[in-house]
């Protein structure tokens, strides 16, 4: 059955008006029509160019073409033989710039993509309900691997050792698994129930989970090194940045990773049923235009704040969040300032006040490709304000180089690998995710776990030959 | 799950001894690092420091003053039950010096963050002097084993009912009294007695480490909330501390810094008293 519908079925959500007095999930999912009209007008393409956009490479044709015959489990095995974090992925996956922009549809005039990742969604959303476990693959490895961090990169590189036959144990530095999928981003986006079911998984598998180990402080890199047969390090990236203008110490000041963190991991959003508190109230502004920014932005209007800014150096087309979620964000009421950067923040007894902005203009390209903002000459205004967070990015997490092992490190303070697979300078010490990239995608993290655990698994089968000889 | 307290006593009126399993912690723990503590699974994760470990036997002591909820929670954790998360040792050691002269001051309940310092300086064949002090002799606590490990104790309280009436800066006139010199000190304490001793510190020409106390989340690097500016730059005390030279703080706004959710925790606390939390934990 060929499908003439030009545009993705719609996917409902939550009311604008509503879902900014709570924290619920915005995006409701696909019903089981919706989603069979939706795989419909997928063309089952031979060459099938969106696997090629996969940083994990689903057989994406495979599993829509059993979803809309109906033969959910084994669309649901199909994704989950690439994919260990389905539900996840299908949510905060930038599918347009992956799958979704591959796919053959939307190469044609007025039409849209498949909608992949609802899809996606779907899937394992009905999996979660009829749970089906991958057929035991024959145990092709043995030997004992130390995955450092829980986040998407450790998990994915953790399942898909263990599906090999590895003993593997993920050490966590915080309370509870699941990186930046729990302490990054929000419920309404990614509900944490959703991320524990992900995780529960793949403990499922056999995979041991130790929390409260900070690798390079509980135990050393070297310790891992001698006491396993390899290691991972899925660290992310750790550590946040200010901008360090003046007044950046005023209380009412922090990093999004702060804000994030207090809101999603210690779910301020909740005080005082839970412990840990977060102020929001007045005016409050986020410095910054990525997809972070927006989470900020979206939590704090959820809050108890009068108005929500995003500040933005560029303008709109610049913006590097998705699109999906600037949409999300002007529904939902926050403001967005463009070609503003804030030079000063001022306060009164120690509490921000108000914030001195330069306006500024487009100039030539710069590396990234983008036009560079250029300051216009006097031209600042200032603005009242009670809240500022800061969400310009994060640089590499210096917690794990106390170690005394000497690893690579590029300009930027991430670890250096060399080829596909992860490897570091050092033998049998792998590492993937934004700890390498700097910040990036879940799913790219994901890609980076799954080459390195077929890094490892050359490692330590070639090892194992060669002890055997 | 959790880490079992194996014994608590209370040293003082509201300061209680905490002994707990968490031999990963114990083991790799040096003086001046502490631990990020969580006491139940609404808890805040707060940072503590680290009084002492028995890497054999596995336990960490922290020593704790119910000031707010998390602490009280803490503290309301009965003998041979749990506490939900521990993660640690986090922070730089202390660097230690080896064969020279050090003043080490303790504050109230900073006294027994003081204490694996004087025990690592004593360990290095430093010869050691300690400024105890406290609001009145019942909150000098610790005072005998520290006594074990220096060459000469000084106490003060505010009040005089041991040693010299006044504040810990007090005890440091009367050893500058005495002509006496010291290679290095180390000063911790509530953040308003570690900027006075740092300034005394200072006009007496001695190098001081003073270990700071912001609000932490992770205690790993990751949120920042714990910034303090030091010489003029933004330094987190989770990673870069938490032990800084006394004379490069800038104390004012430490102190305001660690006022920033003073309203809601003073909302939280209230809210605490009315209930006993432990049973939740089991």
């Amino acid at each position: 059955m060929k499908s003439k519908q030009k545009i993705q079925t719609p996917m409902r959500e939550l009311d604008s008006k509503k879902r900014i007095t709570h924290f619920e999930e915005v995006a409701l999912g696909y019903s089981q029509d919706e989603a069979f009209q939706e795989a419909n007008r997928c063309l089952q393409c031979k060459d099938a160019p969106c696997i090629g956009g996969c940083p994990v490479g689903i057989d994406i044709p495979g599993f829509i073409k059993a979803l809309r015959e109906n033969r959910m489990e084994e669309a649901s095995l199909i994704l989950k033989f690439s994919n260990s974090l389905p539900a996840i992925c299908g949510r905060v996956c930038p599918q347009e710039t992956q799958c979704e922009k591959a796919c053959l549809l939307s190469k044609v005039r007025e039409t849209e993509s498949v909608a992949i990742g609802r899809l996606e969604r779907f899937v394992s959303d009905w999996e979660a309900l009829n749970p089906v476990t991958l057929p035991q693959i024959p145990l092709i490895g043995t030997g004992r691997v130390a995955v450092v961090g829980s986040g998407p990169a450790g998990l994915t590189c953790s399942s898909e050792l263990s599906r090999m036959g590895y003993a593997v144990t993920i050490l966590e530095a915080l309370h509870t698994p699941g990186g930046v999928l729990v302490y990054g981003i929000p419920e309404f986006r990614l509900p944490k129930k959703i991320v524990e079911r992900e995780v529960n998984t793949i403990l499922e598998l056999g995979v041991q989970l130790e929390t409260n180990v900070i690798v390079g402080k509980t135990v050393l890199l070297e310790e891992l090194i001698d006491q396993y047969d390899a290691v991972f390090l899925g660290i992310g990236t750790g550590t946040p940045k200010f901008m360090g203008i003046p007044g950046t110490n005023l209380n009412g000041v922090m990093s999004s990773s702060e804000f994030l963190t207090r809101i999603n991991l210690m779910k301020a959003y909740r005080f005082p049923e839970y412990d840990t508190p977060i102020s929001v109230h007045g005016h409050v502004i986020v410095v910054g235009g990525g997809n972070v920014a927006l989470d900020c932005a979206r939590s704090a209007i959820r809050s108890e704040a009068d108005s929500v800014t995003i500040v933005y150096r560029r303008t709109r087309s610049e913006l590097p969040a998705r699109m999906e979620e600037i949409h999300h964000s002007m529904e939902e009421g926050v403001q967005f300032k463009w070609l503003s950067a804030p030079v000063a923040y001022l306060g009164e007894e120690g509490w921000v006040h108000r914030v001195q902005v330069q306006k500024m203009e487009l100039g030539q390209k710069d590396e990234s490709g983008r036009r560079r903002p250029i300051p216009i000459p006097g031209a600042i205004e200032e603005l009242p304000i009670d809240l500022v967070i800061e969400a310009i990015g994060q640089s590499a997490n210096r917690v794990l180089f106390d170690s005394g092992r000497e690893l690579s490190v590029n300009q930027w303070g991430n670890i250096q690998t060399f080829g596909d697979d992860g490897i570091t300078s050092l033998p049998g010490v792998y590492a993937g995710g934004d700890i390498v990239t700097g910040s990036a995608t879940v799913i790219e993290a994901m890609g980076a776990g799954k080459a390195a655990a077929r890094g490892i698994h050359e490692f330590i089968s070639s090892r194992n030959r060669s002890i055997h000889k | 799950m959790g880490f079992q307290m194996i014994q608590k006593r209370e040293i003082a009126p509201d300061i209680f001894q905490l002994r707990i399993l968490a031999p990963l912690v114990a083991k790799a723990a040096r003086a001046g690092q502490f631990v990020v503590v969580r006491a139940d699974s609404v808890a805040e994760r707060i940072p503590l420091t680290i009084m002492d470990v028995d890497a054999a036997e596995g336990f960490v002591d922290l020593v704790v003053q119910v000031i707010g909820t998390s602490t009280r929670k803490l503290c309301d954790i009965g003998q041979g039950n749990t506490v939900l998360d521990i993660a640690g040792p986090l922070g730089k050691p202390s660097d230690i010096p080896s064969k020279k002269t050090a003043l080490v001051i303790g504050g109230g309940v900073g006294i027994a963050a003081i204490a694996p310092i004087a025990q690592a300086l004593k360990k290095n064949g430093n010869s050691i002097t300690a400024v105890l002090g406290a609001r009145n002799r019942k909150y000098l606590i610790l005072k005998d084993r520290i006594n074990h490990m220096v060459d000469r104790l000084v106490c003060t309280t505010d009040d005089g009912s041991e040693g010299i009436r006044g504040t810990v800066t007090a005890g440091m006139d009367f050893l500058q009294n005495q002509k006496v010199r010291f290679d290095q000190g180390w000063a911790i304490g509530p953040t308003i007695m570690m900027k006075f001793v740092s300034q005394k510190a200072q006009s007496m020409g001695l190098p001081i480490w003073t270990s700071l106390n912001p609000i932490m989340i992770d205690g790993t690097g990751m949120c920042g909330g714990c910034r303090v500016m030091v010489n003029g730059k933004i330094r987190y005390a989770c990673v870069d501390g938490p032990e800084f030279e006394g004379s490069l703080v800038d104390w004012d706004n430490l102190i305001l810094r660690q006022k920033q959710f003073a309203s809601q925790e003073k909302e939280s606390f209230t809210i605490c008293k009315g209930s006993k939390i432990d049973e939740a934990n089991q």
